[in-house]
């Protein structure tokens, strides 16, 4: 099924430089073409808002690298901010909570029915995608639930620390976090070895399904905590959103070089798949301001989708040697 | 790969969960049917099943072409996109806003041919990229699925198109010795499906990459071929559901046609008992899965069930489905 570690790794490292390349190049592009660009208003901004897309999208590095996927991100960041808005009355604390804890609990779901039950973990979670979407709904009631600004909830979302937004800050540790665990734990290499070839390290004794069922659990606490940030920026709690995070998730992954069937992958470079695809809206919305052309938001959906193309189609060609190995 | 540890010896038990796994559509779909005969008021006539069969029309079509995409082992998550696409693109062409109309009716001719063709057009353009590049299906076809409603929503720059063109909206809206048209429309596809699937070297074909591509290839089956057809054919089914979809509404909103669809039509397949690995298909389950999603939806809207916790018993419903043809297999 797999070449050896060091075959698939150089292509790997192609990928996690080229986003990065990628990503240098677009902010150079913006720094040059427009006034403001770097100015700490639209950085500040940029940050405050894909912190939510940053933080689903490392779930989703981790359940990828299993050689998973999770569908479930997007309905269960709008469980969670629903559950967040709802306790948000009583401090920002329970509001935090209580959202990761509704995120937990889909997750969790996911790791159950993926290890127990032995369902692809595509079906599992389009099946609590549905779930989480509906607990949402009935929550709040098919409408959208202001948050109390009583409280400190809003900071979580609005707020800054040191001249940095707080959703930000939230994003960086958790970041750190993950790099941490993925490079210096024993889980982050068991992470890699399920997805690596899931037999095999059956075989070597890892605790398989333990793995599965954390990762999962962390995917959905993280897309939780993503919904409570989502509830405290937009002063509600909305159950209909979310809808296609999940895809823009797995895009950051994909573009950041992780492949998707597991095994290998960088948590930074996903990242800068994030923060990438975030600088896409965000140059065009400046190009706009310029009145050269004038697109509509809903090119940035076309950009997006071939920008995918161009990196999956660079992904297969870097692979295409090893894949000629019996697969 | 992971199966092949998890192998458990045959118990009684599994038997069960055999023959439940064969009759367990049909079984269900039996039960909901009785259990709405006892319980909803008004479910015995002819306005039930004209309801019920133009709704699950559009997901039974577009759950055919997943089909057989399945059946090779692949996934296509693009079909909502491309039925947005072609939705779009219709009205754009009936009303004349994309090039100058000789007669009306050439412009409702052409306005069925063009969005089915284009839209079977990306569906092709899914399998090239997943055949030429080795890419995975889930991956090849996201970058449709976000690009796809991207290219609807500009061809109508976001717009609602609302139209009145009954030769057009018959797809949606006529009848046929007092069928529903689509309903036709969608039982003719069903059945050239089934043929197909069983009788026709195509259909061994799909059967056989979805089994084991590896020996496919061996025994000199096309199988780049094969799952470019496939793609092709999901594409068609979704552009021709499309514009059933606006026919019915008479009006086209490229923000909201087909959003969601792939999960229904995923969701039919798997509860019909298609093996999502691949390898097995049946068109004839596949209605059924729809049929069984669409009455479970019908029950509980028409017992005073929100639609949000019809969602959840929906989630339940694939959960248990799966796991049962699961069983079945071990």
């Amino acid at each position: 099924m797999r070449t050896t570690p060091l075959a698939s790794a150089i292509p790997a490292q192609l990928g996690k430089h080229g986003v990065l390349l990628a990503l240098a190049l677009l902010i150079l592009f913006g720094w040059l073409r427009y006034d403001n660009f770097l100015g700490s208003y639209n950085v500040l901004s940029l940050l405050r808002y894909n912190s939510m897309f940053a933080l689903v999208a490392l779930g989703m590095c981790f359940v990828i690298m299993t050689g998973g996927i999770d569908l479930s991100v997007g309905s269960t960041a709008a469980l969670g901010s629903v559950v967040a808005a709802l306790l948000s009355p009583y401090g920002a604390i329970p509001g935090l909570l209580g959202g990761m804890a509704a995120g937990s609990v889909i997750g969790l779901l996911n790791g159950l029915i993926v290890t127990r039950l032995g369902i692809l973990p595509f079906i599992t979670t389009l099946a609590t995608m549905l779930a989480a979407s509906g607990t949402a709904l009935l929550l709040a009631d098919n409408q959208s639930v202001s948050v109390s600004y009583e409280t400190a909830f809003t900071d979580l979302g609005q707020g800054d620390f040191l001249g940095f937004p707080i959703p930000a800050w939230i994003a960086l540790v958790a970041y750190l976090a993950g790099s941490l665990i993925l490079n210096f734990t024993a889980f982050g290499r068991h992470v890699l070895a399920v997805g690596g070839g899931e037999d095999a390290a059956r075989l070597m004794g890892l605790p398989v399904d333990r793995v599965k069922l954390v990762v999962y659990a962390a995917s959905g606490t993280l897309a939780g905590l993503a919904g409570v940030i989502l509830a405290a920026q937009f002063g509600a709690g909305q159950p209909i959103e979310g809808v296609g995070w999940e895809l823009f998730a797995i895009a950051s992954v994909v573009v950041g070089g992780t492949l998707l069937t597991g095994g290998l992958g960088s948590v930074g470079a996903t990242l800068a798949g994030v923060l990438l695809l975030g600088l896409i809206f965000n140059i065009l919305n400046f190009e706009n301001g310029l009145g050269w052309i004038s697109l509509s938001a809903y090119w940035q959906s076309v950009i997006r989708g071939a920008f995918l193309l161009l990196v999956v189609i660079l992904q297969a060609k870097l692979t295409a040697r090893e894949d000629e190995a019996p697969a | 790969m992971a199966e092949a540890l998890r192998l458990r010896a045959p118990a009684p038990r599994t038997e069960a969960l055999g023959l439940l796994r064969r009759y367990g559509a049909v079984t269900a779909l039996a039960l909901l049917v009785l259990f709405n005969l006892a319980f909803t008021p008004n479910f015995a006539t002819l306005q039930t099943l004209n309801v019920n069969l133009t709704q699950v029309c559009t997901i039974v079509i577009v759950a055919v072409g997943m089909t057989l995409v399945i059946a090779t082992g692949g996934i296509d998550l693009s079909v909502g996109s491309l039925m947005a696409i072609a939705g779009a693109l219709a009205p754009l062409i009936f009303l004349g806003k994309l090039l100058p109309l000789p007669h009306p009716l050439v412009g409702i001719a052409l306005a069925f041919v063009i969005p089915i063709l284009v839209s079977g057009a990306f569906g092709w353009f899914n399998g090239w990229l997943i055949t030429r590049f080795r890419i995975q299906p889930i991956v090849g076809t996201l970058v449709l699925f976000i690009a796809g409603r991207g290219i609807a929503q500009v061809l109508t720059n976001g717009n609602l198109q609302v139209f009145k063109v009954p030769e057009f909206q018959f797809i949606g809206l006529g009848r046929m010795l007092g069928i529903p048209f689509q309903a036709i429309l969608m039982l003719v596809i069903v059945g050239l499906a089934t043929w197909a699937l069983r009788r026709t070297v195509f259909g061994r074909e799909i059967l056989a990459v979805g089994g084991n591509e590896r020996a496919a290839r061996l025994s000199g089956i096309p199988v780049g071929r094969v799952k470019r057809r496939v793609y092709l054919i999901s594409g068609l089914c979704a552009g021709l559901a499309g514009l059933i979809v606006i026919a019915i509404n008479s009006a086209a909103d490229a923000n909201l046609i087909g959003l969601g669809m792939e999960l229904d039509a995923i969701a039919a397949v798997a509860v019909g008992g298609t093996l999502l690995t691949g390898g097995s298909a049946t068109v004839l389950g596949t209605l059924l899965g729809a049929l069984i999603i669409q009455l479970v939806r019908y029950t509980l809207l028409a017992n005073g069930v929100p639609d949000a916790a019809a969602l959840v018993v929906k989630a339940g419903i694939i959960v248990l489905a799966v796991w049962l043809q699961r069983q079945g297999r071990a």
